[in-house]
């Protein structure tokens, strides 16, 4: 079994109108064993950029304090946030110190630019970008997401329906995958507010 | 080439060596060997390619009032869930129950088989046959193909002339007589429930209740478990489908999402 699938991970990530929206499940697991269901995968850099870390659970947690690290620096020197294909930038570069010894993690970025100008983007365990305009998916269900956002995606889709469609595609997905699910969290970001909200699935 | 299986037979064919006649009945089962040198990793690796099913949850349990069977319902091939609602619990007849856990086509042909064979005891001898009987049948024929890459880890429950009698059957060739097994990679947390809340004199609602709630827990922490909780029982009068209760849905019952006090302020506490 892949390093990758130890913890079992799902993470989406999509593009409406002005807004966007990633969502993750909640299940840390050792292999087949379920360890906990309220574990987060989704972080966030600053109000208008979240990051989801699918793969091992221990690199996607070192990872994203030395994400963290990095952002606040540069708020202390630039004297403001990054934007997110800035973020993108310094993710990769991160990735790409560790080329010979990776962390097993496969990050999902996704942000509100300039103009509100949604970004999302992925990247392999050594850094290299993969920008969308659709979705971005990631995890041990990736390929039950391809499958599920390729037939529920719209494009400009407002706040509140983009919200229903991850959703949908979050839990339609993990019902067919054995390392993750037990749940969902979904987070809408529009220009104005940031809506977070739990999801109730099927606990096996 | 093909496996001499003619020693398994348990009494000499009354109709000779007719094969028209018996139409492969009489006859153990034989199938052809692949023509390779290395078998050994020929079935090691045949075995990795056309694995499926496994990772079940299933449990059966002798109590006063009979056995209680129950099992999930989920198939998996690695991370993937093949599907949802597969039936694990085969009814051999009216009076016997056999579970699956192991690759699925193993189990299924086998239980078929070991359902032929019970029924054709039937007829020869005018009574059903015992429990002990028919798992011995199944242990035997399992026995035999050891080593070659079968996959079976079953039980054997039903009502005979004894009572109730519930045997644990497997492809290395192990068959133990017992009151309380799971078997399968949820097994380790449906005993646990099992074990904490059994108790011989139970009545058939708390049986069922307890079988549900094992088969439930292990889905919950078992990955490759899932899907639709079913149990069922096995009393005097032949098997009876008690529940097919989706997991889903259970979790829900017996979890319900308390709605938690949203905003909770920090209150000073007084005194100290």
């Amino acid at each position: 079994m892949s390093i990758f699938e130890y913890n079992g991970s799902a993470l989406v990530a999509m593009v409406g109108k002005n807004c966007f929206a990633i969502a993750s499940d909640r299940r840390l697991g050792v292999q087949l064993q379920t360890i906990a269901t309220d574990f987060q995968r989704i972080s966030k850099i600053h109000e208008k950029l979240y990051i989801g870390l699918a793969g091992l659970a221990t690199d996607a947690q070192t990872l994203y304090q030395r994400l963290v690290f990095r952002h606040k620096l540069y708020q202390l020197r630039e004297e403001r946030d990054m934007k997110p294909e800035t973020f993108a930038n310094l993710v990769s570069a991160i990735l790409y110190e560790k080329r010979f010894g990776p962390y097993f993690c496969q990050p999902v970025i996704a942000g509100l630019g300039d103009n509100d100008e949604p970004f999302i983007c992925t990247m392999d365990s050594i850094g290299a970008k993969e920008l969308a305009k659709d979705f971005v998916v990631g995890g041990t269900a990736s390929e039950s997401l391809y499958g599920a956002c390729e037939s529920m995606y719209k494009p400009d889709m407002e706040a509140e329906e983009l919200f229903e469609t991850i959703s949908q595609a979050l839990l339609a997905s993990v019902d067919r995958d054995c390392l993750s699910g037990w749940g969902g969290h979904v987070f809408v970001v529009t220009p104005t507010e940031v809506i977070e909200r739990t999801l109730k699935g099927r606990m096996d | 080439m093909m496996i001499d299986m003619s020693g398994l037979e348990s009494a000499p064919s009354l109709l000779g060596v007719n094969d028209e006649l018996s139409g492969g009945f009489l006859r153990a089962p034989s199938f052809e060997l692949p023509s390779t040198i290395d078998f050994d990793g020929f079935q090691k690796e045949a075995k990795q390619t056309l694995k499926h099913a496994k990772g079940t949850t299933t449990l059966a349990f002798i109590f006063k009032e009979g056995v209680m069977v129950a099992a999930d319902s989920r198939a998996s091939m690695g991370g993937y869930i093949s599907s949802q609602s597969v039936k694990k619990i085969i009814e051999i007849n009216p009076y016997m129950l056999g579970t699956m856990a192991g690759g699925a086509a193993d189990c299924q042909f086998w239980h078929r088989n070991l359902g032929i064979k019970c029924r054709l005891h039937e007829l020869a001898n005018k009574r059903r046959i015992s429990v002990a009987g028919a798992s011995k049948l199944l242990a035997n024929i399992l026995y035999s193909y050891r080593g070659m890459g079968l996959s079976v880890g079953t039980m054997i429950a039903g009502w005979d002339e004894t009572g109730p009698g519930l045997y644990y059957v497997d492809s290395e060739g192990g068959r133990l007589k017992g009151t309380r097994f799971s078997v399968g990679s949820g097994s380790p947390y449906a005993y646990g429930v099992l074990d904490n809340g059994y108790r011989y004199d139970m009545s058939i609602e708390e049986g069922a209740e307890l079988a549900r709630r094992a088969i439930y827990h292990a889905t919950f922490r078992d990955g490759a478990s899932g899907g639709v909780a079913s149990v069922y029982y096995v009393g005097p009068n032949g098997w009876k489908k008690l529940f097919g209760d989706d997991v889903g849905e259970l979790h829900y019952k017996y979890y319900p999402v308390v709605q938690g006090t949203v905003e909770q302020e920090m209150i000073e506490v007084s005194g100290a």
